[in-house]
């Protein structure tokens, strides 16, 4: 018996044996495992499910017109002066989502990565079988969370682009983010990427809320249908994507603000 | 019937292997799937061919031995084991494809065979108690909540026959080791290792090489035992406490 020691493999020719060689006590590994790193997505999600509940709040002021909604506006650069600087509570803000961004974006390449490792691809396959490529039970939602989660990573560079940093401006230039909000959302395009984004949201948050939890350990039902977990995913998802198409829907259909 | 089955043939660990196609005539709706297999390698040695290797022991579903994916699926069409699947859940003319589990940590040893170690190294790693039990104890002695009992007996069912690892598209095997952490952290006999075992199994698990749950539950779908999802959410509650303490 012929017994060759890999970097991470110990295996012995001839009997079909193997064994990965690990250097780290379980400890440190299990701080650095898989699990964790569902930790990190599960917290990075919720906090970014947080900040769209706020976001979507403050979109819905456009239906309190021009001046509500850029008194808003104004109103979160100025909020907690002079104890906090300038766009102090907008700072903090960032600050905490973009680490939010990193830390899930940074995960879930490490997860993906690993995952298509571990189910054993060969040559682009995994199955040679035809039949049944959609599995048995799992929804639409579970195929797109990579993707649509690259769909919601290009969408918001371009969204900051457009309304945060204001370096791109369809439909028109303006001083007021009232104006700019209209303008922009006057054009189909412009709507309809929204709507697209819109739906990629909806469906990472559907099954995303649920993982979430699920992910902290919080899932105790033993089927997804009918447990509360289900139902307070089902109604985030809708109040978020509904509100969020509330008012570029109401400008592009229904004329608001012009 | 006469059935044609498209098999996965590889000569050892090193081959390549590839789908080969068998016509079988005289396949009866009785038969179960692995009696079927027996017809066809019987037919095969009879031809000078090499039969096809699988797995199996008991044959009826509680060893966890046999596993093969049929038609794409861990076990095939039915949630039961391949052993107790039978010919009546096909019909004549059908084309059958069967292959190996496929994951990393399962390397195929020949044909539909796959070393399944890393679930015996899993269960090295903390799937025991070292408090002798002696004989059955009193029952009333300890008292176990009566959802703690049957939660823990269902996870116990868990035959480890690694239909959870080839049903995830991440080739995770987060279920098998959530039922085994399960079963003994919610009895009185598993407590004193309860920290270190989810810790040391975790650890032992991602070091097989196996990939992360993603909850997206075909595990659970596939599994002959109708392990439940929220058993994996019940490890990843253990190892959150446990981490938070701190120590293996
Ligand atoms: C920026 C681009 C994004 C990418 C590339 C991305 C990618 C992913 C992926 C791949 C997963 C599945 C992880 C796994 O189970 O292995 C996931 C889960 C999740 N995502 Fe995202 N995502 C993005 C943005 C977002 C946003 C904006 C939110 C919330 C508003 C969000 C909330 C969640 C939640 C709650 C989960 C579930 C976590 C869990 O399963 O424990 N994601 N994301
Ligand atoms: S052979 Fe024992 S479970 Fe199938």
């Amino acid at each position: 018996m012929k017994v060759s020691l890999s970097r991470t493999w110990r295996v012995s020719k001839g009997l079909a044996y193997r064994e990965p060689v690990v250097t780290l006590p379980a400890l440190k590994r299990a701080r650095r495992s898989t699990v964790v790193l569902k930790y990190t997505m599960a917290v990075s999600g919720l906090i970014m499910v947080g900040y769209l509940l706020l976001h979507m709040y403050g979109n819905l002021k456009v239906f309190a017109g021009q001046d509500g909604f850029d008194e808003y506006a104004h109103h979160l650069r100025t909020f907690g002066e002079p104890m906090l600087p300038h766009e102090g509570l907008l700072w903090i803000v960032r600050v905490v989502l973009l680490a939010a961004v990193v830390l899930h974006v940074y995960s879930a390449v490490r997860l993906a990565v690993r995952d298509r490792k571990a189910a054993g691809y060969k040559n682009g396959t995994r199955y040679h079988s035809k039949q049944n490529r959609r599995g048995v039970q799992r929804s639409y939602a579970t195929f797109t969370l990579r993707w649509g989660g690259l769909v919601i990573a290009l969408f918001i560079v371009y969204h900051l682009l457009h309304l945060t940093g204001n370096q791109i401006h369809p439909g028109g230039a303006s001083d007021s983010p009232y104006e700019r909000v209209v303008n922009g959302f006057e054009i189909w395009w412009v709507y309809l990427s929204y709507v697209v984004a819109m739906l990629a949201v909806g469906f990472h948050l559907w099954h995303g809320i649920w993982s979430a939890f699920t992910s902290l350990g919080q899932n105790r039902a033993d089927t997804r249908r009918g447990s509360r977990l289900t139902a307070l995913a089902w109604v985030l998802t809708l109040v978020i994507v509904v509100g969020f198409l509330l008012p570029p829907t109401a400008i592009f259909f229904f004329g608001l603000g012009s | 019937m006469r059935i044609f089955i498209r098999a996965w043939r590889q000569k050892n660990a090193e081959a390549e292997g590839k789908m080969v196609t068998y016509a079988l005539d005289g396949v009866s709706e009785h038969m179960s799937f692995l009696e079927m297999l027996d017809v066809l390698n019987e037919q095969l040695t009879f031809e000078g061919e090499d039969p096809i290797a699988f797995d199996s022991d008991c044959r009826e579903g509680i060893c966890g031995m046999c596993g093969i994916v049929i038609n794409g699926l861990a076990h095939g069409p039915e949630v039961t084991t391949t052993c107790q699947l039978h010919m009546r859940s096909f019909k004549d003319g059908d084309h059958i494809d069967i292959e190996p589990w496929r994951a990393k940590a399962f390397p195929v040893i020949k044909d539909l065979v796959v070393d399944r170690g890393a679930f015996d190294r899993i269960i090295q790693a903390g799937g025991y108690i070292s408090a002798p039990t002696g004989s059955a104890p009193e029952a009333n002695a300890a008292p176990v909540a009566k959802h703690d009992a049957d939660d823990a007996f269902s996870a116990a069912t868990c035959i480890a026959c690694g239909a959870c690892v080839a049903a995830c598209p991440n080739g995770s095997a987060m279920l098998f080791t959530a039922a085994k952490v399960t079963h003994l952290g919610l009895l009185p006999q598993g407590q004193p290792e309860r920290d270190s075992r989810v810790i040391n199994m975790v650890a032992q698990h991602d070091a097989e090489g196996f990939g992360g749950c993603t909850n997206i539950g075909e595990c659970t779908a596939s599994c002959p035992k109708g392990i439940p999802l929220s058993t994996i959410a019940r490890l990843n509650r253990d190892l959150l406490g446990a981490l938070s303490r701190g120590e293996a």
